[in-house]
């Protein structure tokens, strides 16, 4: 590890991995090396269910500029969402 | 040695098993050279991309010149998966603590010399983390004759950087280096960054440590990387030829 920089975060939702879709129940999101875009470092985010081991992972490793632009993006979708009445507090169990 | 194609050669490689850090079983990857007589050897610490398909050819580039070469792997706690899946497990808790990787690459050492075909000169070797690793424990034991050190980061660490995993800064262990020391570092890397390369020989030098630093222009973090927009080809070349000159030097017989 190089940079050390890492925080997690418990999620609720679902995402698809090698093997298809499995509950997620955590987020790692760090600025460190990425194992496959072409930086030195990269904001990657780890989707996982530790439960269901390592395999269980959905990643993504974005540059310092798109990162910033997905956490506007979203933000800005929920804004949306809410101003229409469409948010819902929790995904439905059992997915 | 100088290789010529009148030479018959050979490498066996396979993953055994072998005792870590606290006496835990874990996995490696072995790979030594073919012939009679008996070989110096090398440990492998793998890099924080995890024990991938590069320490195998890492280990089979360090058997084809003559040297016994373990790599364990330091992930093998998180469980398995494909390398990347458990070294981004690693990733999220933080690394492994110094103790873990130090005592699985004592453990390696420990498994070579119970080989017949190991002359006992063992050197150790690693890049990014696996540098500050293979400094570590050249640090902390006296199992090697030399220790090879590619751009190890957070071998200068700052005291709000410490913690349970990474209690001591490894500049400070400086002063119980067992071995001579080879480093190998880009003037464009972050980490390193090369005024803490500085500060890092200043250390050796004033504590009389053996050591040779190369730092390399226009190279940044990980330039031996032929699979990354990072490898620096001119560089990478210079780079291994110092390695090999280091380990013809401090391990005879390979």
């Amino acid at each position: 590890m190089c940079t050390m920089i890492v925080e997690k975060v418990k999620i609720d939702g679902c995402g698809k991995g090698a093997s298809g879709w499995f509950n997620l129940e955590q987020a790692n999101v760090s600025y460190d090396h990425p194992f496959n875009a072409p930086m030195e470092h990269a904001l990657n985010i780890d989707f996982v269910n530790a439960s269901q081991g390592p395999s269980a992972r959905v990643a993504v490793e974005l540059s310092e500029s798109a990162a910033r632009e997905l956490v506007k993006t979203i933000l800005a979708v929920l804004d949306q969402a809410e101003a229409g009445g469409h948010l819902e507090n929790k995904i439905s169990a059992g997915i | 040695m100088q290789y010529t194609t009148d030479m018959n050669e050979g490498v066996h490689a396979e993953t055994v098993t072998m005792l870590g850090a606290n006496g835990d079983r874990i996995n490696a990857f072995l790979a030594h050279p073919l012939g009679e007589g008996k070989f110096p050897a090398m440990v492998l610490a793998h890099h924080m991309p995890g024990w991938d398909l590069l320490y195998r050819e890492f280990a089979y580039k360090f058997a084809h010149r003559g040297y016994v070469t373990i790599s364990p792997n330091m992930y093998f706690r998180a469980g398995h998966g494909t390398p990347e899946d458990v070294a981004a497990k690693v990733r999220a808790e933080g690394g492994v603590s110094d103790a873990s990787a130090v005592g699985d690459l004592a453990g390696a050492a420990n498994y070579l010399n119970t080989l017949p075909y190991v002359n006992g000169r063992i050197g150790i070797f690693g890049t990014c983390s696996g540098g500050r690793h293979a400094f570590l424990a050249a640090c902390r034991t006296t199992n090697f004759n030399a220790a090879i050190d590619c751009w190890g980061g957070r071998v200068v660490m700052t005291p709000d950087q410490l913690n349970e995993k990474t209690p001591v800064s490894p500049l400070d262990l400086t002063k119980d280096l067992s071995c001579p020391l080879l480093g190998i570092f880009g003037n464009d890397d972050t980490s390193p960054t090369p005024e803490q390369v500085n500060q890092h020989e200043a250390e050796l030098k004033k504590l009389n440590k053996t050591y040779e630093f190369h730092r390399y222009d226009g190279a940044g973090h990980g330039f031996f990387y032929y699979n990354r927009p990072a490898y620096r080809q001119a560089q990478a070349m210079d780079g291994w030829e110092k390695v090999f000159a280091f380990c013809e030097k401090y391990l005879p017989g390979g």
